[in-house]
């Protein structure tokens, strides 16, 4: 595996945190300006990242070491497969959801919309240092970044409820965080001697099992981010946020740094042959089943639009994580080709969410009677994101669970399989009655305006024919995951 | 070149007169104490730097007053400990000088401030003397100059409490006081001699003396006192609220440090880890009130309304990682334990600062007050928030390079249970930080007649600068750490070698 030093991670960091200045300075006097640092700021991202994919494709990793904190405690950054993989999906996004956000804040005349694009920007920077980690220290400073920038975006109404979600936010992520993550970092560094992430895992064989199986414990416990229970009540928590907020950052960045932690937690500090040694990734596995079954219950039974994506998401999630913890390399494949997979779909359907919200002020799905009639690009965007999440081909979503079921059958393991399927069923009926009521019954009030807000439909259908493309056209996404997994 | 030789006596020497000098000079030119506390602490500062590099250069400096030859003269012993901590002592009351300009001109009466800038350079004496000095009864009397001066600082504020609170402090610290000459007496008697260097030699032959037990026990009960140790710490929350901020910033970064590095040095270079270790079980005993301190604090901070108060109650937690870092006699903590020493003093420095100078603008002392404090006062606030990020710890800031060494310090030695400790904490003062910069950012300011603020009304520069300057380096001790961890390691090998 070739490595090639270069500092094109560092300019992906440095792109969307060196807009927040321009940003603060044109501030709301001179809004169509600040929204333009945002664009150039995603733009540029996007670009850098884009510019290392070829080599990443062939198989190659770009390092570049940034300083050194501490002995052993190095800032580094690595672009493999894996990282690529997300970031790519991220920083794409990132230029639909500034569209968005800009529909979104301008139609509510939202306030501190400039402390909003500048945190937007932070988290967006951290999210890319977070997927270009070379070492879990790195990884750990971006992880904490994210919770930091994200809580004045969660925060953003600053009503009581507003700031009670980001108390608990903070609460379950920083405390995770502090509680057992920075315990496992600090049990690994010693065990170890390094934090680097490496193909075969660096702990196989440096301690006793019991203590390799605490620190995993310490680990999953620790990445609250990924939402794997009894960790996630934060995540429905978030969801008074502002809905570019939950869109972008609760449904991709936030969430994904999750459950890519817990990748390169299993397969690069670990190493699939310690987990097995340990056999701690059976127990794993069923945790992940239960939060796929539980949340997808739990779904059900929420009435408010933006709960019932959230409860979702925790859902998918554990997909990511399911596939992982399987460890045949089907499973691991589809687990992380899903991170591009639920990345669009979901996006779609918080889009589509807001704008409901942003054109109607219904929130709750016992008010959609008919509102299809009213916004039927976005309720239609929201069918194909819903047959994301269920596994219908020909949208993505299938290939996910196409993927996860094959790597569940080769490793022996049916039951899982088994979960896949319930919880298929379970989404479709969380998801289809919705599409059912806006398109099929009637509304209370047929005379209503309402209608679509253009800056916000643009983005959901991108995202929604994103969707269906990854689906049509998965090796793209494919052949990164097939790269992050092989030795 | 003579006058570089006696470069350790300056240090004392320079605030000593300056401080005799203050109110003559301030009767004949109004206003003029303040230039020359900060001109004397300039140059006691650049001394202290001047020492410090020599140290670094060299090893260690000795310096016999009056040519007398110790142990029947007074040595000033200057070794990569002592030196490390003279330049934080020294810079710091430099910032703090600096800071106290405007602070002091609305809390102090006019007439007294004269007298205020006299009695803060002779407190300061007080702790350069004691961290330099190298005779046990020398320290024993700046011990005494300093607590004096402690309490005749807090008692000079407006507030009728700082009267009740310096009482208070006079007592524990005289008790404190009394102790530690009584265990120095005890020594002097077992063995005849004051000076450090020489009661190291001949203290191991008397280790199971009963006298020189004692004697160990009286000086860290003592020292215990004046550290604010759990449960030694009653006074120093009242302290540390209702003195004037000045003397509040001052005392947190400055006196708790080195009351610190006088218990280590007792127990390092007096007494040997040998001893530490085999004779009296003061490691378990001081491990056990550490961690104790560490959590109740924090539990205590956090119902705290007061913000000062607050922040005291942190204080006497982190003095806590400091003790629990020293007493696992592990290279690692110990490193992270003297580390610890120079980024609380940042730290909790800035914090006190900040509290001033929210108190300076807008009365603000509730922490209920201070909402929308993060428009009126963007770079206090900022400074503060980058403290309290550090104090959390945070990596990239001072405060993670600290917990790290004596987290990896505590699983070197075999103490888990440390760790969880160590983290619990960081999270309870993620609670009682957070509290604040929520209320200081994301709620909105009430229309509240309490708060005299109008519009954008940033404290004075003499006063934000320092503060933004002890806030950088919160960062920048948490980006290139080289220089403090080099320094901090050779002084841990040196304690721990028993020099």
């Amino acid at each position: 595996m070739e490595i090639i030093q270069s500092a094109q991670p560092v300019y992906a960091v440095a792109a969307a945190l060196l807009a927040v200045i321009p940003i603060c300075l044109s501030g709301e006097k001179r809004r169509n300006l600040r929204e333009a640092w945002t664009f150039l700021a995603a733009f540029a991202t996007l670009y850098i990242v884009t510019s290392m994919l070829p080599d990443v494709l062939e198989g190659k990793v770009m390092e570049y070491g940034l300083l050194t904190v501490l002995p052993g405690l190095e800032i580094k950054f690595r672009v493999d497969a894996l990282g690529m993989l997300f970031a790519s999906v991220a920083s794409f996004l990132w230029i639909f959801t500034s569209i968005y956000s800009i529909g979104y804040m301008r139609s509510l005349n939202e306030e501190c919309q400039t402390r909003f694009f500048a945190y937007f920007a932070v988290s967006m920077a951290a999210t890319m240092g977070a997927a270009f980690a070379a070492n879990m220290f790195t990884l750990f400073l971006f992880y904490e970044a994210i919770t930091l920038a994200t809580f004045p975006l969660v925060a953003h109404e600053q009503t009581p409820e507003a700031i009670r979600g980001g108390r608990i936010y903070l609460v379950y992520l920083l405390g995770t965080s502090l509680l057992f993550l920075m315990f496992a970092i600090v049990l690994t560094y010693v065990t170890a001697g390094t934090l680097e992430f490496s193909l075969s895992g660096i702990l196989a064989g440096k301690a006793s099992d019991l203590m390799l199986t605490v620190i995993f414990i310490l680990y999953i416990a620790g990445i609250a981010k990924a939402g794997i229970m009894p960790f996630h009540g934060w995540l429905p928590s978030a969801m008074v946020a502002p809905t570019p907020v939950s869109a972008l950052l609760h449904a991709v960045a936030v969430v994904k740094v999750g459950v890519f932690t817990v990748i390169r937690v299993a397969l690069f500090i670990f190493g699939d042959g310690a987990l097995r040694g340990l056999h701690v990734h059976i127990p794993a596995a069923y945790v992940a089943s239960f939060t796929i079954i539980t949340a997808s219950f739990i779904a059900l039974t929420k009435d408010n639009l933006k709960a019932r994506l959230a409860y979702s998401t925790i859902s998918q999630l554990s997909y990511i994580a399911l596939g992982v913890f399987l460890l045949t390399p089907a499973a691991m494949v589809g687990g992380i080709f899903h991170i591009a997979s639920h990345a669009f779909s979901k996006i779609t359907l918080f889009f589509c969410a807001g704008s409901i919200y942003a054109a109607s002020h219904r929130k709750n799905v016992s008010e959609l009677a008919g509102i299809g009639r009213k916004l039927p690009l976005t309720m239609f965007a929201f069918f194909i994101g819903s047959l994301g999440m269920i596994g219908i081909p020909p949208i993505s979503g299938f290939v996910s669970k196409w993927y996860l079921s094959l790597g569940a059958l080769k490793g022996g393991n049916a039951v899982f399989m088994a979960v896949l399927l319930v919880s298929s069923l379970l989404n479709a009926a969380y998801f289809l009655p919705i599409v059912y009521k806006a398109f099929f019954e009637k509304p209370e009030n047929p005379h209503e305006d309402v209608r679509e807000i253009p800056l916000m439909v643009l983005p959901l259908m991108v995202t929604a024919i994103g969707a269906v493309l990854i689906g049509v056209f998965p090796d793209f996404f494919i052949r990164l995951a097939e790269l992050a997994v092989r030795k | 070149m003579s006058l570089y030789e006696h470069l350790p006596i300056l240090l004392i020497v320079i605030p000593l007169i300056s401080a005799y000098f203050i109110p003559l000079i301030a009767r004949i030119k109004a206003g003029s104490a303040w230039y020359v506390a900060t001109a004397a602490l300039s140059v006691t500062s650049a001394i202290s730097v001047m020492l410090l590099r020599t140290v670094l250069h060299t090893g260690r400096i000795s310096y016999r007053f009056g040519g007398w030859e110790p142990p029947w003269g007074i040595e000033y012993a200057i070794d990569y400990f002592n030196g490390f901590v003279a330049v934080i002592v020294c810079l710091i009351t430099l910032a703090v000088a600096v800071y106290a300009k405007k602070s002091v001109e609305k809390e102090i009466d006019r007439a007294k401030i004269p007298a205020f800038y006299s009695i803060y350079l002779l407190f300061y004496t007080g702790l350069t003397g004691m961290v330099v000095t190298g005779d046990m009864f020398n320290l024993y009397v700046f011990i005494e100059i300093s607590a004096l001066a402690g309490y005749a600082l807090t008692a000079m504020g407006k507030k009728r409490g700082a009267l009740l609170a310096s009482y208070n402090y006079l007592i524990l610290g005289t008790i404190g006081a009394t102790f530690i000459l009584i265990g120095i007496g005890y020594l002097y008697v077992a063995t005849g001699s004051l000076n450090m260097g020489d009661l190291r030699v001949r203290l191991p032959l008397l280790y199971d003396s009963h006298a020189v037990r004692t004697a160990f026990a009286f000086l860290t009960v003592g020292l215990a006192l004046k550290l604010a140790l759990f449960p030694f710490h009653i006074w120093l929350p009242g302290v540390y609220s209702q003195a004037p901020s000045v003397v509040s910033v001052i005392m947190s970064a400055t006196s708790s440090k080195v009351s610190a590095y006088v218990l280590l040095r007792v127990m390092f270079s007096v007494f040997t880890v040998k001893f530490d270790l085999e004779s009296v079980p003061i490691t378990k005993i001081l491990l056990f009130l550490a961690g104790v301190s560490i959590i109740v604090s924090s539990v205590l901070a956090i119902s705290q309304t007061n913000i000062r108060r607050m922040l005291a109650y942190s204080s006497v937690g982190q003095i806590g990682y400091i003790i629990f870092g020293a007493a696992l006699m592990n290279r690692t903590s110990l490193g992270g334990s003297l580390l610890h020493i120079l980024n609380h003093a940042l730290m909790k420095g800035t914090l006190f600062m900040a509290a001033g100078a929210m108190a300076y603008t807008a009365g603000a002392v509730q922490i209920s007050d201070l909402r929308g404090m993060g428009r009126k006062m963007p770079f206090t606030m900022a400074a503060f928030t980058i403290a309290a990020l550090s104090m959390i710890g945070v990596p990239l800031t001072a405060g993670f390079v600290s917990k790290w060494y004596l987290a990896v310090g505590a699983i070197e030695s075999g103490m888990w249970f440390f760790i969880p400790i160590l983290l619990v904490s960081s999270m309870l003062m993620a609670v009682y930080f957070w509290r604040v910069i929520e209320i200081i950012y994301f709620q909105r300011e009430t229309g509240d007649d309490r708060l005299v603020y109008i519009g954008r009304q940033e404290a004075p520069a003499h006063m934000v600068a320092p503060m933004l300057a002890m806030a950088g380096l919160c960062v920048f001790f948490g980006v290139y750490t080289a220089l403090p961890v080099d320094i901090v390691f050779r002084a841990a090998d040196i304690l721990l070698r028993g020099m």
